[in-house]
């Protein structure tokens, strides 16, 4: 596939073992920065439902992996982008929409403290259900995975979203649904191989 | 982030010059590698935006690896080098703004990790990370001391090359990647697993940074340059095909 006259992006190369020095030093015992970048996604008082993902990153024999790291990237409750290219309006000032987790240090378990996002236009005008992005990397990836995390709950949103409703495999669009745990929790567990395998988006 | 054309939608990403998911050489892959093709989908805003990283993220020593994590009057032991080089995108478009995040081992090849099990000596004056974020026409660069190789349990007798591991967010979620760059010259590079998962000796020159003496410091630090391309973005969001999908 090559593009004639085009440069070509840089190779991906594995994260490695030790990617929480280099993105969240502080987990990794580097007092540096004043802070790891992603750790917090509210600096204010949020408009929206305040929510809580959980989750863990199993490898193809079912092991939770403890060198992952987890970004979400998602819009505020209104549905806006806290991004320079966010033309439609002004995102939640105090939501930054992103976040970052290594994951517990003993169970690999990812927290993320955050909003429910609200509805984001495909390209055609048609609307998307509420959604979050979702990029890992650890060890053993060579390049980083991309899903998105839907919500079990928005049954009616989801049956309509352009990206679910086009998957030709229905069986395993499951994997994609983050399950209410109540009082604003959710589970989002991403499998990288096996029965459970989570799909895996080429965006 | 500076000025960024609010028009988008990513080209897509080129599945054979990158790394497949699975090469048994590195075997971390083999149990970490999805089976099932990726789903493949036109990007939406919510791969076409991404959080501003402005410049009052960065601190004044972010990007000097020498100083950053050394005591009062000491610096880090080993080569010193810069590293210098641009971000653009598979058109030629420069990134400004993006967020370049870089970590390694130090001069003898061991990590600041509870980890880590090499029996090279920890340096009291490294960390082992910075970052800095590209100027209006692409450009970083950062001070650090010249990592050592060193030995990893993959095979029996497998080392690393000296490297530097990257990582870059841009313009867009789509974009977002995490790469390493090593050294010209480095004998290890053809013996090292996990740069074999690169399948072309096109891909690993795109990663190897040569010498540039033209950036050199005398008597004080030698210059490597690394140039990075991210994903290329369209130019107008419906300009083929005004009622979409």
């Amino acid at each position: 596939m090559a593009r004639a006259g085009e440069l070509k992006e840089s190779p991906s190369q594995t994260a490695g073992p030790y990617v929480h020095i280099g993105c969240t030093p502080n987990f990794a015992g580097l007092a540096m920065f004043g802070g790891d970048i992603g750790a917090v996604m509210k600096t204010g008082p949020v408009q929206g439902q305040e929510i809580t993902i959980k989750g863990t990153v199993f490898d193809g024999a079912g092991t939770p992996l403890k060198d992952a790291m987890v970004e979400i990237w998602q819009a505020d409750a209104a549905g806006l982008f806290n991004a320079v290219n966010e033309a439609r309006g002004r995102a939640d000032p105090n939501f930054t929409g992103f976040g970052r987790s290594p994951g517990d240090m003993e169970t690999g378990e990812f927290v993320f403290e955050t909003v429910k996002p609200g509805s984001v236009p495909f390209p055609d005008g048609r609307v998307q259900a509420p959604h979050i992005s979702v990029w890992i990397v650890a060890r053993g990836i060579n390049i980083g995975l991309q899903t998105r995390l839907y919500f079990e709950d928005e049954e009616e949103a989801n049956a309509a979203d352009p990206l679910l409703t086009r998957i030709e495999h229905q069986n395993r669009v499951p994997t994609l649904l983050a399950k209410s745990e109540g009082d604003g929790v959710y589970r989002f567990d991403i499998h990288l191989q096996g029965p459970n395998e989570t799909i895996f988006l080429d965006i | 982030m500076a000025s960024d054309p609010p028009q988008g939608g990513y080209m897509a990403r080129d599945r054979v010059w990158q790394p497949d998911a699975l090469t048994p050489a590195y075997k971390t892959s083999v149990k970490r590698s999805p089976q099932a093709p990726l789903i493949s989908f036109p990007s939406t805003l919510s791969e076409e935006t991404s959080p501003v990283f402005g410049h009052d993220l960065i601190g004044p020593l972010d990007n000097d690896l020498i100083l950053n994590f050394a005591q009062p009057g000491e610096s880090a032991i080993g080569p010193r080098i810069i590293v210098h080089g641009r971000v653009s995108d598979e058109t030629g478009r420069p990134v400004p703004g993006a967020l370049v995040e870089f970590w390694q081992a130090n001069a003898g090849g061991r990590y600041r990790h509870k980890k880590e099990g090499y029996i090279a000596p920890l340096d009291p004056n490294f960390g082992g990370c910075g970052r800095t974020i590209t100027a209006a026409d692409g450009t970083y660069e950062f001070r650090t001391v010249m990592p050592g190789p060193y030995p990893w349990p993959n095979g029996a007798n497998d080392w690393r090359p000296a490297h530097i591991h990257f990582s870059l967010f841009g313009h867009g979620f789509a974009q977002r990647l995490i790469t390493q760059m090593y050294f010209e010259g480095d004998p290890l590079i053809p013996l090292c697993p996990i740069v074999g998962a690169l399948k072309s000796q096109a891909a690993v020159g795109a990663l190897t940074a040569p010498l540039d003496m033209a950036r050199t410091v005398p008597m004080d630090a030698r210059a490597y340059r690394f140039d990075m391309v991210l994903r290329g973005r369209r130019q107008t969001y419906f300009e083929n095909r005004a009622e979409g999908l």
